[in-house]
């Protein structure tokens, strides 16, 4: 309450009302927008959720209405944070240790990824011995590489990790190598009349003009990490959303596993933003 | 005494797909020191490949460049070049971009502050110190050639190469544009060779039009000295019997005697 005369009563010395009719267009900009960005989506979601409301309230449902999911995991919902020990944590605990998983195996397939796509992007021989392994070894889902890492690593966090690296490594690769391959000739011949050295080259020419391509394959990366993940927590247990899931499954506690979804779905939303806003602050121009 | 810039029996030999492809033969040619020199021919006459061998960005098959009595045989900031389509680095400002290439060519010359100083001044000598910051892609293409130029002069190069550098301008800003290369060839005197399609241009900017023959195989078909007073106007050039006597030789080569292969088809 305090606060709030303060506040009037320096806008009020200051002449509160030429402040007010600057502040006019900014609301009236903010309303507009929010209008026209903001209440769609919002207006889809809440036809979705009377649809899935109807669909699911009859008694034969097999998989509980909005209303019952709200309901059921209400106290999941309110206390994140809460940890009884063992596998019993609360959403915060599962996302993060998820989260660390993607974070360490993104990681690693960024700085593998983006040498070995400088790799073929430069070299002509190496394109060609290494692009068909890659192309053939990329189609391969992520799952199917779990039993190999666990055989080599022998325990079940490293196994995941690597799973994770594997599955982004790809489209780190073929992006940076496709940005690598198209830095124009022009660029070349500049560097070359400046007579930069290799060093100079790759920090001043090369990494400038790949880092919109690399930002694309780390996009990608991120999101297939991310779809991994859940499924390799899944087959290996412990703390982590993916396990979480498949344990609700287990007993059968049908809107965990929705709310769980939705988290899901969020967090890699957000990542994906992430990836997209470090791209445009680090390489914040429209090549023409 | 030989010349300043030498080009002696220069042939360049492709290897195509359908067997050898000679796109220049014999090439004989001698500059001097502070000489503005045109290029002028069709297109595919291999004008470019001819700056570019001078350039050293590609070695010719036959015969070289001499400058300064030293063989050319890798690019190097003393043959800066201006390129057709600027090739300014779009993540830099219009004043790194220069300053890149100052800091690279004279970081054993200059102190900092005389980099930093030296690089406004070029910027300013084409009138672009005005947008020290701004992006190429928010500068408009006659601004880009001007920070094109900028850059090349900042390396002090004993020969200037401008590969057609005004062939995407419109009209009007060419005509400004050519008038501050003739500025600056006045102020600094600078070796010039520079590629042009158009025959306006190759008289009004050069002491010398090098008319070039249709490829392949192309060769010098002619030499045409521009005896007209410098500094030049071009308001009272168009009247003047030497201006139209050049413009009328020229457009005789390239339309009467080596017409366009297109137009030959025709």
């Amino acid at each position: 309450m305090a606060v709030k005369t303060d506040v009037l009563s320096k806008a009020d010395m200051g002449g509160g009302e030429s402040i007010l009719a600057a502040l006019a267009p900014r609301v009236i900009g903010g309303l507009k927008h929010a209008a026209t960005r903001v209440l769609p989506p919002v207006m889809f979601l809440a036809l979705l959720l009377t649809i899935w409301e109807i669909a699911c309230s009859s008694p034969g449902a097999t998989l509980p209405p909005p209303s019952t999911v709200l309901s059921d995991t209400w106290e999941l919902i309110i206390d994140p944070f809460f940890d009884k020990g063992g596998l019993n944590k609360g959403m915060f605990w599962h996302l993060a240790s998820s989260l660390q998983r993607v974070a360490i195996g993104f990681a690693i397939a960024a700085a593998v990824g983006i040498g070995l796509g400088v790799l073929i992007g430069q070299s002509t021989l190496a394109f060609r011995g290494l692009d068909p392994i890659f192309q053939v070894l990329r189609t391969v889902p992520p799952l199917a590489w779990l039993p190999l890492s666990l055989a080599a690593f022998r325990h079940a966090d490293p196994s995941a990790i690597f799973v994770i690296a594997i599955t982004a490594v790809w489209p780190i690769i073929l992006n940076t190598a496709v940005g690598i391959r198209n830095i124009p000739q022009d660029y070349r011949n500049v560097s070359r009349v400046l007579r930069l050295n290799g060093f100079e080259f790759f920090f001043k020419v090369m990494l400038p003009a790949t880092v919109p391509f690399m930002f694309t394959g780390l996009k990608i990366g991120i999101g297939l990490s991310w779809l991994a993940i859940v499924a390799a927590e899944m087959l290996i247990g412990g703390v982590g959303i993916g396990f979480f899931i498949w344990d609700a499954w287990n007993s059968s506690l049908i809107s965990e596993i929705i709310l769980a979804l939705i988290y899901v779905g969020l967090v890699g939303f957000m990542l994906d933003r992430l990836i997209g806003f470090i791209g445009n602050r680090v390489g914040g121009y429209s090549s023409q | 005494m030989s010349a300043y810039l030498s080009i002696s029996n220069v042939g360049m030999t492709f290897k195509g797909a359908n067997g050898p492809f000679i796109a220049l033969r014999e090439i004989e040619l001698e500059i001097n020191s502070g000489e503005f020199v045109a290029l002028i021919g069709h297109s595919g006459c291999g004008k470019s490949t001819l700056l570019n061998i001078v350039a050293g960005l590609t070695r010719a098959t036959t015969g070289g460049v001499l400058l300064q009595g030293k063989e050319v045989s890798d690019p190097g900031p003393d043959r800066a070049v201006v390129f057709q389509n600027h090739s300014l680095l779009p993540w830099l400002t219009v004043y790194d971009n220069v300053k890149l290439a100052v800091d690279k060519v004279h970081s054993k010359t200059k102190n900092k502050a005389e980099r930093d100083a030296w690089t406004r001044h070029n910027l300013a000598l084409v009138g672009m110190d005005h947008a020290l910051d701004k992006r190429p892609q928010e500068i408009s293409g006659g601004m880009k050639q001007r920070v094109g130029i900028a850059r090349a002069l900042a390396m002090e190069p004993k020969v200037l190469l401008l590969d057609e550098p005004f062939g995407a301008l419109d009209a009007l800003t060419r005509a400004t544009l050519q008038d501050t290369v003739m500025e600056l060839h006045a102020k600094l005197n600078n070796t010039v060779i520079m590629i042009t399609h158009d025959v306006d241009e190759a008289v009004l900017l050069s002491d010398r039009v090098v008319m070039m023959t249709n490829g392949p195989a192309a060769t010098i078909g002619e030499v045409l000295n521009v005896n007209l007073a410098r500094p030049r106007n071009r308001l009272a050039l168009a009247t003047d019997p030497e201006y139209t006597r050049c413009r009328q030789q020229i457009l005789e080569f390239l339309y009467a005697r080596h017409r366009a292969p297109a137009v030959h088809a025709a």
